[in-house]
């Protein structure tokens, strides 16, 4: 519905219902506000929205309201220009400055700074008050985040936040009057995984980014390009800043069909690694007495000499590599021998969840579509640790609910406290099963904890209950029957609901229970879709691609039929456990390996060539959505730095594969990608490197970026030119385009008045929804419509305890089980030391208390961990975590056996 | 000595004469200025900072060889050499001395006039091969304005040519034995200082090149030594055109007791002085008001000046 | 017409007064003290560093020649890790100067900075900083700040009230 609102006497139209303060930013209007944010909608707390309404033409004195609390009705008239409602915000930012401290130079807000951006804007100069400055103690709030309390306006935006939206409880506000404090009731670590975003959400200097605090520089300072995360499959859209060759900070980057507003900590704060010593740099070669450097050419001139001497060579790419990076390894080394890079369990189940996509008619929802479905079932994966924003989305899911109540009585979605109050404890009805708690049990309507079979069979038993030509679920239990008859129930009356699942479990079972439930919920006609969470941030890409695994790269090695191995941005260590990596790599004469960071794996390489990170390269990645979106370089890679594809092609161009010379630009290599089946979407993924806005690149440098004379003086006082991107249409320099790119090419939010992330405001169609031109990436998996809904054949049988033999299941987290992003300091000091997981039951039985060191031994495998105790984990089974530094690799689940090194065998 | 080893001879000395003269009277100038600015202008370097022209010419000669990409190339290198060419050969035709003169043309006066309406081209080509708008508007402020002012030079010079009796300039000399033409030809010597001004494009008529609005005019997009052949033409055009006053008005070599070459140098120095204490004291006009000051006075007052000489030689012959 | 001569007579008479040229290098001239030349880091009065590295003159200088970097040291005071002025850039426009929040950076009277090497023209902050408060005594950044700092507790700014005890109920 349209609706007519005069604003200043001029006729506008808006949508009807929606708050007048949205509608008037909407318009381009400069409203100031605090309380209000896109994302949390409107509580009326700060009063600095006011606008003055006149009842009709002739009224002339008209009343203040608060604009983000009316909604806007047919005919409305209001005015922001009135002396009245002007000296009334005024007066807001008047007192609000009463207590604010003289911090602006040394606080890490200033240039982006909310407040800032609204006390010019409703010219507020001078405190006038005589009376003293109240002051606050500050806290200790773990790693990521500063708090500097001196400076809050008691928005409440922070609490509003952290509480409802991420699902945290360990801040609150304490005190009262003009007391109020925001913080934790002791210092320590912030417990939600998505605390950096009060960086964002805070609009003053009172929670900033602790990292960039360890390297400061301002917004106007960054150089900045549009990125995607790397840490997950989930692929959010990241900004991440540069200054003086180092990354300095990750910024969210809005898409309202992905991450929203949002990030998770792990994006935020990974990008450290970047910055790791452990980067390679320079080209080594393992001679005698360890690694040395050796120059570009001569790696180049002796990997080609072994390529072109007839040796048989293999790659290995890598689920976390760019498809370019991927796609160049498989030309050099011919299809046929190409393996990406991960064990044959993972290949299976990433093929399974990509089948399950494409196959079925079911669709997989973005982001954006989990966050408005209405109810879920979550079967087998711990969102809360291997997609965190899913994890955040299912938390807007369970809100839904409140907003459908609340509706019921005439109350707007964006009136968010009184929703909150009429929807009481409502909350959309969700499902979780998995092998052990999550941090998203608190909305789950009900929970299951059982092995990954148990789960997969309670999905079975599902689909069952919605379809009666679903298959039966032999030996099952009565309470799973009323279980599943119960999640029948309420996904039956749902109208949007998703299913989540993923490859976390380790189990192709799980994965085919998601699909069945689905595929049940089709039939009966529901909207359903279907999020499968994957290992890393490409293994979609990498799936696409096709390949082998790491099993059939070690049966090549096995026959002999290997000289050279090059591996791509993959520690096999990380893959495989150490002696099955050993084999691999000890049955070929000659090792290549491109990759970042110094590992297990680039220490045995012959040559080791250094690659540029997702900050120093362009390249496609595929989200566990489907969706191709482009990472664009921040800073031109350093020294002896490229990007992997670049090297392939030097290879491959120095051993005589000479078509691989057309290959110029990034461009290029996605021109000859996008010929592949099922790739052919990448291309769309952002403009091309020929793209122009106005006849102008896209530059990455704001417009005030600073010191450019002198930066480099230090060196040479002559000023080198700036780096020229032939690869995209984005410039490594301040002049260019100032208005807004598409999507995909936004370096950062800035408007003329607007210089903190709410800039974004300018860059959306309607404040808090798409950004103009819409969103960035393209799907490139989308279902057949009319493909007939298919189940699973196999049903797993039911999981016995049995003595003695144990299932060791993956337990995942959000800081330490992702290779990268473990070595940000802050990442490494919350991830958890190595442990083994065990039930209290099962503690009990066998005499293990909490940190008791206890022997488990998978296969040939045996480490020796200290016992943690997990309540809710099933009997008999054992929680070791994944991917953690410390701990062996051992593909999971798999039976294991426990023995307590102090007390008797268990 | 022949004829021939002769004229090359005057030829070098007047060049030499001639440049160096030009060089040394940017020196001359700058010390003037500041003189009349309360200033010392360039003093440092040599006695009186005599070598300032010196070290000026090294680092011009220096200063790298420019032609910016998007200018026509062949033109743009002509055009400098333009100017220079016909300045130069303007000399041609001035007697020094009796005697000392490269060739006494019995159209002297015809050539003057001739070769200073080329020197158009030399603006207008600069202007337009640079492919900028200063230079353009440069180039076509100059065409216009040397255009005009060439038409009351002509017509100012030709009472003395009428009185006279002849186009060579040694002719124009001898008949200024009793009385310069300065008194009875000033209307013409006036209209023809001021039209010499305006040729040379020299402040205050300097619109051509008006900094203030133009950044340099035609030769914004020039440096190093194609510039210097602009700066050097413009100092050559000056010597050239106080050179034809104080032939045309002053006598020529004429007066006691000296040699009549230091005369005639002392004469022209004075002259070229004059120049300076112009551009120092004044403003520059706008510029239709130079058009129309060029239109609507000095085109009647030279017309009357013909006229009335004419009447008057008629009358006295008759 | 006659004001064309009396203006000539007038530049005329010109070139008989006075000189107004100082002959530089014989005899120097005395500069006001807000010239703007040669440009210093000063010192607050208790002799700290009074750069807080805020990035305010290097984001306002028209030809970008201030880098600097930001740090904190162990007493929490924010500080340039290095600060860095390409004076081969400068035109001492003073913009910095009105920039900087705290009065660290200054423009001096100092004008003979020339130097065979454009390298040498590159300022680090050991060049720049100078022990004294320049031209403004008394301000102490810190004194008015809310930052704690050590020897600073919060709420010991001017004009600050003692911290609040939050889980105290009195009005
Ligand atoms: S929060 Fe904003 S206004 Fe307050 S000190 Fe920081 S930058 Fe300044
Ligand atoms: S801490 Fe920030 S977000 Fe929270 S109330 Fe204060 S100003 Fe608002
Ligand atoms: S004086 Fe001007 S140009 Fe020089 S450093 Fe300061 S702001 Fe930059
Ligand atoms: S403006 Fe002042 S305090 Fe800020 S960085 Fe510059 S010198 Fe330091
Ligand atoms: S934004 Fe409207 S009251 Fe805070």
């Amino acid at each position: 519905m349209v609706a007519t609102l005069h604003i200043d006497g001029a006729a506008y139209s808006v949508k009807e219902g929606q708050n007048l303060l949205q509608a008037c930013l909407s318009l381009g209007f400069n409203l100031p506000y605090f309380c209000w944010h896109p994302a949390m909608h409107s509580v009326g707390a700060c009063r600095q929205c006011a606008v003055k309404q006149f009842k009709d033409e002739k009224d002339t004195r008209g009343k203040i309201i608060m604009s983000c609390m009316t909604p806007a009705t047919e005919g409305m008239r209001i005015s922001i220009e009135d002396p009245e409602a002007r000296a009334f915000r005024a007066g807001v930012i008047e007192a609000l400055m009463v207590n604010h401290p003289h911090d602006c130079p040394v606080c890490d807000e200033g240039g982006e700074c909310h407040l800032q951006d609204m006390t010019v804007m409703t010219g507020h100069v001078c405190r006038r008050a005589r009376v003293r400055k109240r002051t606050h103690r500050n806290q200790d709030m773990g790693p990521f985040v500063n708090h500097e309390m001196n400076r809050c306006i008691a928005c409440y935006r922070c609490v509003r936040y952290y509480r409802e939206l991420a699902g945290g409880r360990d801040l609150d506000v304490f005190g009262w009057h003009h007391h109020v404090y925001f913080g934790r009731q002791v210092d320590g670590p912030l417990e939600s995984e998505f605390s950096g975003n009060l960086v964002e959400v805070c609009p003053t200097g009172v929670f900033t980014d602790k990292t960039l605090k360890g390297h400061y520089a301002r917004k106007w300072d960054l150089q900045t390009a549009p990125s995607v995360c790397v840490h997950c499959s989930l692929g959010c859209n990241t900004i991440p800043g540069e200054r003086y060759g180092e990354l300095r900070r990750v910024r969210n980057r809005f898409n309202e069909e992905v991450n929203g507003y949002f990030l998770c900590d792990r994006g935020r704060y990974g990008y450290e690694y970047e910055n790791s010593d452990l980067r390679l740099r320079h080209p080594l070669r393992l001679g005698a007495e360890g690694p040395r450097p050796i120059p570009s050419a001569e790696a180049v001139s002796y990997v080609a000499g072994l390529l072109r001497n007839g040796g048989r060579v293999l790659g290995i790419g890598s689920p976390r590599a760019s498809l370019e990076g991927n796609f160049a390894l498989r030309a050099l080394v011919g299809a046929g021998r190409f393996f990406i890079g991960w064990p044959e369990r993972e290949r299976a189940l990433v093929t399974t969840a990509l089948r399950l996509l494409r196959e079925g008619a079911i669709r997989t929802p973005c982001l954006r579509e989990v966050r408005e479905a209405d109810a879920a079932l979550a079967l087998g994966e711990d969102v809360s640790n291997t997609a965190p924003m899913l994890a955040f989305a299912l938390r807007q899911c369970a809100m839904q609910r409140k907003i459908k109540v609340a509706a019921a009585f005439g109350i707007a979605p964006w009136d968010s406290d009184a929703v909150r109050l009429v929807g009481q404890d409502e909350k959309s009805p969700i499902f979780i099963a998995t092998p052990c708690g999550t941090r998203l049990d608190d909305i789950a309507t009900r929970l299951w904890r059982a092995a990954p079979e148990e789960i997969a069979r309670l999905g079975f038993a599902v689909a069952k209950a919605l379809d009666p030509d679903a298959p039966e679920v032999p030996d099952l239990s009565d309470e799973a029957k009323s279980s599943a008859r119960d999640i029948a129930a309420a996904l039956r009356e749902a109208e949007r609901p998703v299913v989540v699942s993923g490859t976390g479990a380790g189990s192709p079972a799980v994965l085919e229970a998601a699909g069945a439930v689905a595929a049940a919920l089709r039939r009966l006609g529901r909207n359903v879709q279907l999020s499968l969470v994957l290992p890393e941030c490409n293994s979609a890409g990498a799936a696409l691609l096709g390949g082998g695994s790491l099993a059939g790269a070690l049966s090549e090695v096995r026959k002999g039929q290997v000289d050279t191995l090059i591996i791509l941005e993959n520690d096999l260590y990380r893959r495989l456990n150490a002696e099955a990596a050993d084999a691999l790599l000890a049955g070929v004469k000659h090792l290549m390996v491109l990759d970042h960071l110094a590992n297990a794996t680039t220490a045995r390489a012959e040559v080791a060539l250094p690659c540029a990170t997702f900050a120093e390269s362009e390249g496609t990645l595929v989200s566990q959505e489907g969706r191709a979106q482009r990472f664009f370089a921040v800073h031109p890679a350093r020294g002896e730095v490229r990007e992997s594809w670049r090297w392939l092609r030097e290879i491959g161009m120095a051993a005589g594969q000479s078509e691989m010379a057309a290959w110029q630009t990034t461009d290029d290599l996605i021109q000859t990608l996008s010929q592949e089946p099922g790739l052919s979407g990448v291309k769309e993924a952002a403009p091309g490197r020929e793209f122009r806005a106005a006849g102008q690149k896209i530059p990455r440098q704001p417009h005030r970026y600073s010191g450019r004379t002198a930066m480099g003086a230090d060196v040479s006082v002559h000023e080198p030119p700036p780096p020229e991107d032939r690869d995209s249409p984005l410039a490594f320099s301040m002049e260019g385009y100032q208005g807004q790119p598409p999507a995909a090419l936004v370096p950062r939010y800035w408007a003329p008045g607007w210089n903190s992330d709410h800039a974004l405001n300018k860059f959306q169609g309607e404040v808090g929804g798409a950004v103009r031109g819409g969103p960035a990436g393209v799907r490139l998996i989308e279902p057949a419509a009319d493909a007939p809904a298919r189940y699973a054949a196999e049903i797993p049988p039911p999981f016995q305890p049995a003595e003695g033999q144990w299932l060791v299941v993956a337990l995942h987290h959000v800081f330490g089980s992702e290779e990268l992003s473990a070595h940000t300091p802050g990442v490494a000091q919350l991830a958890p030391r190595p442990y083994l997981g065990l039930s209290p039951e099962d503690a009990q039985r066998c005499g293990v208390g909490e940190g008791d060191p206890v022997e488990l031994a998978v296969g040939s495998s045996v480490q020796q961990l200290p016992a943690r105790i997990i309540p809710g984990l099933p009997r008999g089974l054992l929680g070791l975590p994944a991917g953690l530094a410390g701990v062996k690799v051992v593909e999971l689940p798999a039976g294991g056996r426990v023995r307590s090194v102090t007390g008797g065998p268990p | 000595m022949s004829d021939t080893a002769r004229s090359l001879v005057t030829i070098f000395a007047v060049l030499l004469g001639a440049l160096t003269l030009a060089g040394g009277f940017i020196w001359v100038e700058r010390r003037l200025l500041a003189l009349f600015q309360e200033r010392w202008g360039p003093n440092r370097l040599g006695p009186l900072g005599l070598f300032q022209g010196v070290a000026d010419m090294i680092k011009i000669f220096m200063k790298e060889d420019w032609v910016p990409p998007f200018a026509d190339k062949p033109v743009f290198v002509l055009a400098p050499m333009l100017i220079m060419v016909t300045t130069l050969a303007s000399l041609a035709i001035i007697a020094f001395a009796p005697g000392l003169v490269v060739a006494d043309l019995n159209i002297g006066v015809l050539f003057f006039l001739a070769m200073s309406s080329l020197g158009v081209y030399s603006v207008a080509l600069a202007g337009w091969a640079s492919n900028s708008k200063y230079a353009l508007l440069g180039g076509m402020r100059a065409v216009a304005q040397m255009l005009s002012y060439e038409v009351f030079m002509g017509l100012s010079l030709m009472g003395v040519v009428m009185m006279a009796g002849s186009f060579r300039l040694t002719d124009i000399v001898a008949a200024q034995k009793s009385l310069w033409f300065c008194i009875p030809q000033l209307p013409g010597l006036a209209v023809f200082f001021i039209a010499g001004v305006a040729e040379t494009h020299r402040s205050p008529l300097d619109l051509p090149e008006a900094e203030n609005e133009l950044v340099a005019g035609y030769h914004t997009e020039y440096s190093g030594m194609k510039f210097a052949l602009f700066l050097l033409g413009e100092y050559v055009g000056m010597t050239v055109v106080s050179a034809m006053i104080v032939t045309l008005f002053f006598g020529g070599w004429a007066g006691p007791l000296l040699p009549p070459v230091v005369w005639f140098l002392v004469k022209t120095l004075f002259l070229m002085c004059l120049f300076i204490w112009l551009r120092a004291s004044f403003p520059r006009p706008r510029y239709d008001q130079l058009m129309l000051f060029g239109w609507k006075v000095l085109l009647p007052v030279s017309l009357l000046n013909l006229a009335v000489t004419g009447a008057v030689l008629l009358v006295r012959g008759a | 017409m006659f004001s064309l001569f009396k203006g000539l007579w007038i530049v005329l008479r010109h070139a008989f007064v006075k000189r107004v040229t100082v002959e530089y290098p014989e005899k120097k001239p005395v500069l006001p003290p807000r010239c703007r030349g040669r440009i210093i880091l000063s010192r607050d009065p208790d002799g700290g560093e009074r750069c807080v590295a805020c990035h305010l003159c290097s984001a306002v200088c028209p030809v970008a020649c201030i880098a600097l970097q930001a740090a904190e040291d162990a007493h929490g005071r924010r500080y340039p890790k290095f600060f860095r002025i390409n004076f081969s850039r400068c035109i001492f426009c003073g913009l910095c100067e009105e920039a900087c929040p705290t009065y660290a950076i200054q423009l001096t009277p100092g004008v003979e900075m020339g130097e065979y090497k454009r390298q040498h023209l590159v300022y680090e902050k050991e060049d720049l900083l100078i022990s004294g408060v320049g031209k403004y005594p008394g301000y102490n950044f810190y004194r008015v700040a809310g930052l704690q700092i050590e020897g600073k507790d919060k709420g010991a700014a001017e004009n600050e009230q003692p911290p609040v005890d939050v889980r105290d109920l009195m009005p």
